[in-house]
């Protein structure tokens, strides 16, 4: 499946959707706490946690991962398996970086 | 049959059965049940077979579970609730040495565990605590205003849990094995209530001050997914399994009598009996099914923290708590009044009265929202028969 190579926004069939060829690293990173501010539920700001930070030390919670899975399903347009919906998962914006990057990957391949 | 069933079928109907109604008038703590589970050195059944105890399986431990609570409600929740905490400690503990040696000590002086998950400013929601682990050097203090710490009294260790550091957030949590020595209890509320009077649920004010080192490794949000959660579930549903198992028992021995004195013809209560029978045989298909997916799942952290896992052992709660009052409701109207009355062998009331319970304990209603909201984000496993 071809991806867009730049954000888009606004278009009607896919408001709210960011969609990525390749996005760096620090891109993903500074989506996943956008979705983590609006999504997470935290007790801490997330711009204010490193990468490898545990989220369940700074407030997230088992309810809190749902929220955060649906956040991060439409913001990247993937779809989490059943495999990775685990704790694990979403330990830490690193490990969330890791999923996202390994689907997006596959639904590009 | 394993051994441990046999032993706990032995104590059951030797001594709990003998026990049950004081147990219940008095609302006491079922010491002979108890004397008699030391005494087969049966509060060791799951502690590995190199520390001291009987290496048992989930499926054993349940199954003896199912066996006291035939003949005394409250001795066979006790005992399942034991084994929680032993569960906890063997599945997640192992490789401390603090936790390791209260393993071999657990089956050496037959020590009985109890816990400290509730607490009065966070009700019966355990994954979040107010209290917190406040260290000093190798030392830790802990205050817990715990609202309900069963069988407090009797119990030689306890289970808390508590906030990681007074800085965590209220889901950062940790568990703390408290011996007697440690703590220090101050009752705050009794239990007079309708069932399971012999639980002795009692509140009460927890201070303990110990070594840093008897806080359980893993966060309790990793033993409660794996361990707590399932097992709870499984050695619960077995404990009003038993209940519904004995309810039909009573049931099927009245229809019996009424066939004897009528050669010839099926009394009419038979139907209702025949229900009954239908809908325990459902509740144990749901135990064992739970217990086949645990022992699947067993010794994976990634299987045993998947949604789907997690809402089988949720819904597993729901269902068979359900379940028995349905039992007991169609064996009370098999039996009739004999079944409604206190004074006969087919006496069903304190079936009845110890079934309401299996709804409140970590409300349906609690469950069935934190499913809902998973159910979001489920997917169709990929294990057999999903």
């Amino acid at each position: 499946m071809q991806r867009n190579l730049t954000p888009m926004d606004g278009g009607a069939s896919n408001a709210g959707v960011v969609a990525f060829a390749d996005p760096s690293d620090d891109a993903l990173i500074e989506d996943i706490r956008a979705v983590l501010a609006d999504c997470g539920g935290l007790a801490v700001e997330p711009a204010r946690l490193a990468p490898e930070d545990d989220l369940y030390t700074a407030g997230l919670t088992s309810h809190g991962c749902v929220g955060l899975m649906l956040g991060l399903e439409e913001r990247f347009d993937v779809e989490f398996p059943e495999k990775l919906l685990n704790r694990r998962t979403f330990e830490s914006i690193a490990a969330i970086r890791d999923a996202v990057r390994g689907l997006l990957d596959g639904a590009a391949a | 049959m394993t051994g441990l069933s046999t032993q706990a079928r032995s104590v059951g109907a030797g001594v709990a059965a003998v026990h049950a109604a004081s147990v219940d008038r008095d609302a006491r703590f079922p010491s002979e049940a108890f004397a008699a589970l030391r005494g087969e050195r049966l509060l060791g059944a799951l502690v590995p077979v190199e520390l001291g105890g009987g290496g048992a399986s989930l499926f054993d431990v349940a199954s003896a579970c199912h066996a006291l609570a035939r003949h005394c409600a409250s001795t066979g929740m006790i005992y399942a609730m034991h084994q929680i905490q032993v569960a906890c400690l063997v599945n997640h503990a192992q490789a401390s040495p603090w936790h390791r040696a209260l393993l071999a000590r657990i089956a050496d002086e037959q020590l009985l565990l109890a816990s400290a998950t509730t607490e009065a400013e966070t009700g019966g929601d355990i994954r979040n605590s107010v209290c917190a682990v406040r260290a000093e050097g190798e030392r830790f203090t802990l205050a817990k205003n715990a609202s309900v710490i069963s069988y407090g009294d009797a119990a030689d260790v306890i289970l808390v849990t508590a906030r990681r550091t007074p800085d965590s957030p209220s889901s950062d949590q940790v568990l703390v094995a408290v011996t007697k020595a440690d703590c220090r209890l101050e009752k705050t509320t009794g239990w007079d209530t309708l069932g399971m009077r012999g639980t002795c649920s009692d509140g009460y004010r927890l201070e303990a001050a110990g070594e840093l080192a008897q806080v359980l490794p893993l966060p309790f949000a990793d033993m409660s997914a794996q361990t707590m959660l399932p097992v709870t579930h499984i050695v619960w549903s077995a404990v009003w399994l038993g209940i519904a198992a004995d309810a039909v028992s009573r049931a099927r021995a009245y229809v019996r009598a009424e066939a004897k004195r009528k050669p010839g013809t099926t009394p009419p209560s038979a139907l209702r009996l025949a229900e009954a029978t239908t809908k325990l045989q459902q509740m144990k298909a749901s135990v064992l099914t739970a217990i086949r997916q645990y022992e699947l799942a067993c010794g994976s952290p990634e299987l045993l923290t998947t949604l789907s896992f997690a809402t089988a052992m949720g819904t597993l709660k729901v269902a068979t708590s359900e379940m028995v009052l349905e039992v007991v409701d169609r064996a009370i109207r098999t039996c009739g009044l004999s079944g409604y009355r206190n004074d006969t062998p087919y006496s069903l009331g304190r079936h009845l009265r110890d079934a309401q319970s299996a709804a409140l304990m970590i409300g349906n209603d609690r469950i069935m929202s934190h499913t809902a909201n998973q159910l979001l984000v489920q997917r169709d496993g990929s294990g057999p028969f999903e």
